[in-house]
């Protein structure tokens, strides 16, 4: 393998890896602080419980997503070296606000919120949490803006005395449509990977309290009273979720088809320039290309309303035609994504969002007006429910990454051409052998911390919250500082 | 003064910050385990009361990293360019060592079992160890020089990171990290956990004071300004205070007052005899990247400028006001018991 397979096998890895931990943060933050809220203004300690069980759970993936971030900042410079030369006036400056206005706030508003419970002031250290949330998804604000520069330049144009992309408009960069659906898309996706993760420990808790072999019958009851709410408050907030990501997948969709035809007629295995094609639900091909595709299974009217909001008189570019194009303004080279790749992680990551849709709607059935969900098959969907939105958040990432290539700044078809990069062009000349030792090491790391995340999980799952935090400690007179016992240490 | 110094000075003060603040956390973590060690008694509480003074706080003091390297992005492109792709290397040991140290601090009180802990605890050591060291000879690498061309490109050979002066470099760090770790912890402790970490002040004072000394001044004599040997003089000056301070026990705050104020004179002295340049070439002198042939355009020097300006005071306050919540002093008796679950559900 050359130096250009290995670093994006490299980067391809850990920010998939990262994205796993990180949209249940930006989704599990916001909804601990509603608990937390609920608890504040209800005084109803079943609140103060959820929010301890889940508070435990987030921090367990906190921790992983934060130390696996470092990463992805440093690789742009030491895998990307070229890349980073070429944007830097443009690319660096979302980084640094990412630092500056999102990552000081959450990481030190975690300190407090978990070291805090009995030094601050109840609403105080509510505030915390609800800095965090806020955080979180400003910090998945301006990575995104920096990632829409990838995908559709604007703002900038290309300085020839020192040969790279320079900014001229923060506001268009910030402003940037691409940024505006994607980070829309993204946030309501690691809502939904949130809210189903809540309503299926609920619902699975809720099955297990209701079994009859339980021989602590108060125990159950207790579960029955503390998991019921959060069942239905995360089943909400997935359906919303739901119906939010169809609207902003569908105008980041419409975004695409004009600011990047080449990966939606990837994505469609479009191969020649249609009027009102059909959109496939199956192909196959032999050769993962143009040549040997055979379309099965199609339907009519659905593409032209993807692409445009209308039923016909819709024309769409295929991928033999964009090729032609891209040589002939950009010279001679492969343009095309791998079709394999586009077609199928583009439907697995619609298809996914049936499974958490579908739970919610029958959970929200089954518990209705106070019944308690005894039936085996529903803890089963409960639990199945659960990675579906994790694995559609991955394949909705690969489908935007690995559709934009050989792109790494893709030509914006109405901007400045010369603002464009390919990976070829952006990597760093290492010896691959170099690159292979740290991606062998990522790899392995990563592997080992993901099956003791996952363990943990787990482990704090099935155990069910804790009894000693059954009850909120009272608040401490201040003389009592020195000496009383922590009310939380590592 | 023109935007390109202004950052030159921003990012300096973001790895002031950093190591300032991150200089104790990794300290706390290398001397876990030595306190465990020989401290009296139980050697668990130990360790959770030494950890348990960063515990809320060294999340945060991380980000002064993230925000430093963001900075160079956005700054001066050429430099986080050639730095980071030339020290590949390096950097991947330091990303190795801050991950298995975030997760090790974070997940160590979660599974109340001893071989999990003692797994954690090694992580944080390692996790500390490293990048204390590899900073270290990280910045001497840069205020060394690189083999940059003509293009600002580096083909970078072994002996450009590892000689006698960044070795040196990185012990100068880890063995200042480990000082102000102790001296941060008798800050931070009461009872016999702070007499621990005095008797570990008091030994690594001399050791210390050497090595980071001969760092400075070979420092200043290869690359140094004339205005550095003034921060070079007020580093020792503040370096034997503190020194005479642990000695006689007077002040755990102006010991450690002072240690920080040796942290801050290191860095200070690095950024200053690196300056005007941002990698100095070892081939030909004009081929060095510098503040002037590696920044960013003025149009996103101000923004980013404007951006720091509002941003950063408020980061100041709110983190010194978590300093100030978490005050107390920590003594064994105030580690609560341990609330991790047991490996296997019961």
């Amino acid at each position: 393998m050359n130096v250009v397979d290995v670093s994006r096998w490299q980067f391809g890895i850990t920010t998939v890896y990262h994205f796993i931990f990180v949209p249940l943060t930006i989704g599990l933050a916001p909804l601990i602080a509603v608990m937390q809220t609920a608890w504040v203004v209800t005084d109803n300690v079943a609140w103060y419980r959820l929010t301890k069980f889940f508070g435990k759970l987030f921090l367990i993936n906190f921790a992983i997503g934060v130390a696996t971030g470092i990463v992805q900042e440093f690789q742009f410079g030491m895998n990307w070296s070229e890349y980073s030369r070429f944007v830097g006036d443009v690319f660096g400056a979302p980084l640094a606000m990412e630092g500056l206005a999102a990552f000081f706030f959450e990481s030190t508003f975690i300190g407090l919120w978990i070291f805090g419970w009995s030094r601050l002031p109840r609403l105080v250290h509510l505030a915390c949490i609800w800095i965090v949330a806020i955080a979180v998804n400003v910090s998945a604000f301006f990575i995104i803006v920096a990632n829409s520069f990838m995908q559709h330049p604007v703002g900038a144009h290309y300085n020839p005395a020192t040969r790279r992309a320079e900014l001229h408009s923060i506001t268009a960069l910030l402003g940037n449509n691409t940024a505006r659906a994607a980070f829309s898309h993204t946030v309501a996706g690691s809502l939904l990977t949130a809210a189903t993760f809540v309503a299926a420990i609920g619902a699975w808790w809720l099955v297990r309290s209701g079994k009859p072999a339980t021989d602590q019958p108060d125990a159950a009851a207790d579960a029955r009273t503390i998991f019921r709410p959060a069942a239905i408050l995360g089943c909400w907030v997935a359906l919303i979720a739901t119906v939010g990501l169809f609207f902003t997948g569908d105008s980041q969709g419409k975004l695409m088809f004009v600011q990047q035809p080449m990966k939606m007629a990837s994505a469609e295995s479009l191969c020649n320039t249609e009027t009102d094609p059909d959109f496939s639900i199956l192909t196959v091909g032999t050769h993962n290309n143009c040549d040997s595709v055979t379309r099965v299974i199609e339907v009519p009217y659905v593409l032209p309303f993807l692409a445009k909001g209308r039923f016909n008189d819709v024309t769409l570019q295929g991928v033999r035609n964009i090729q032609q194009d891209y040589q002939n303004r950009f010279g001679p080279n492969d343009y095309r994504p791998n079709l394999f790749v586009t077609y199928w992680s583009f439907r697995a990551m619609i298809g996914l969002l049936a499974i958490p849709g579908l739970f919610a709607v029958i959970a929200l059935w089954l518990t209705r007006g106070g019944r308690v969900p005894g039936q085996r098959w529903f803890s089963w969907l409960a639990l199945i429910a659960i990675p579906a939105p994790f694995l559609a958040n991955i394949s909705g990432w690969v489908f935007t990454e690995m559709g934009r290539q050989p792109w790494i700044v893709v030509p914006n078809p109405t901007g400045d051409q010369q603002v464009r990069f390919t990976v070829h062009e952006a990597v760093s000349h290492h010896a691959s052998g170099m690159v292979v030792t740290s991606l062998v090491t990522f790899t392995l790391l990563y592997a080992v911390l993901a099956v003791i995340w996952f363990w943990l999980l787990k482990r704090y799952v099935v155990e069910g919250p804790l009894e000693h935090d059954a009850e909120p400690a009272a608040p401490r007179s201040p003389s009592d500082d020195e000496v009383a016992p922590l009310s939380f240490a590592y | 003064m023109g935007l390109q110094e202004l950052w030159f000075g921003i990012i300096g003060l973001l790895f002031l910050g950093f190591f300032i603040l991150e200089g104790f956390d990794f300290g706390v973590g290398m001397l876990m385990e030595p306190f465990a060690r020989v401290g009296v008694g139980e050697p668990e509480t130990h360790r959770r009361a030494a950890l348990n003074t960063i515990g809320p706080v060294w999340d945060g003091n991380e980000v002064w990293l993230i925000t430093a390297g963001a900075a160079m992005f956005a700054a001066f492109p050429a430099w986080y360019a050639a730095v980071f792709s030339t020290l590949y290397l390096p950097l991947l040991a330091i990303l190795f060592g801050m991950i298995v140290r975030s997760v090790s601090i974070e997940w160590r009180g979660k599974i109340d079992d001893s071989k999990w802990r003692a797994l954690a605890d090694f992580g944080i050591a390692a996790g500390s160890w490293l990048p204390a060291v590899l900073w270290g000879v990280a910045f001497a690498v840069l205020v060394r020089g690189l083999p940059v061309d003509a293009n600002g490109r580096v083909d970078v050979s072994i002996t450009d990171v590892l000689n006698a002066y960044t070795l040196l470099g990185g012990l100068a760090t880890a063995g200042l990290f480990l000082f102000y770790g102790a001296v941060f912890v008798a800050l931070k402790t009461s009872g016999a956990i702070r007499d621990d970490a005095h008797r570990f002040a008091v030994r690594l004072s001399l050791p210390v004071t050497a090595l980071v000394g001969g760092f400075g001044l070979w420092t200043q004599l290869a690359y140094g300004k004339d205005w550095t040997w003034l921060v070079l003089t007020v580093a020792v000056i503040a370096q034997l205070a503190a020194v005479a301070l642990v000695w006689r026990r007077a002040s755990d705050g102006w010991a450690f007052l002072c240690t920080a104020v040796v942290v801050a004179g290191v860095v200070i002295l690095l950024f200053g005899a690196l300056y005007p340049n941002l990698v100095p070439s070892t081939l030909n002198k004009q081929w060095s990247v510098t503040i002037y042939n590696g920044s960013s355009t003025p149009y996103t020097l101000k923004i980013m400028t404007w951006v720091t300006a509002l941003m950063a005071p408020l980061t100041v306050i709110y983190q010194g006001w978590t300093y100030w919540v978490f005050r107390q002093r920590i003594s064994a008796d105030r580690i609560p018991p341990a609330t991790g679950l047991a490996r296997r559900a019961s």
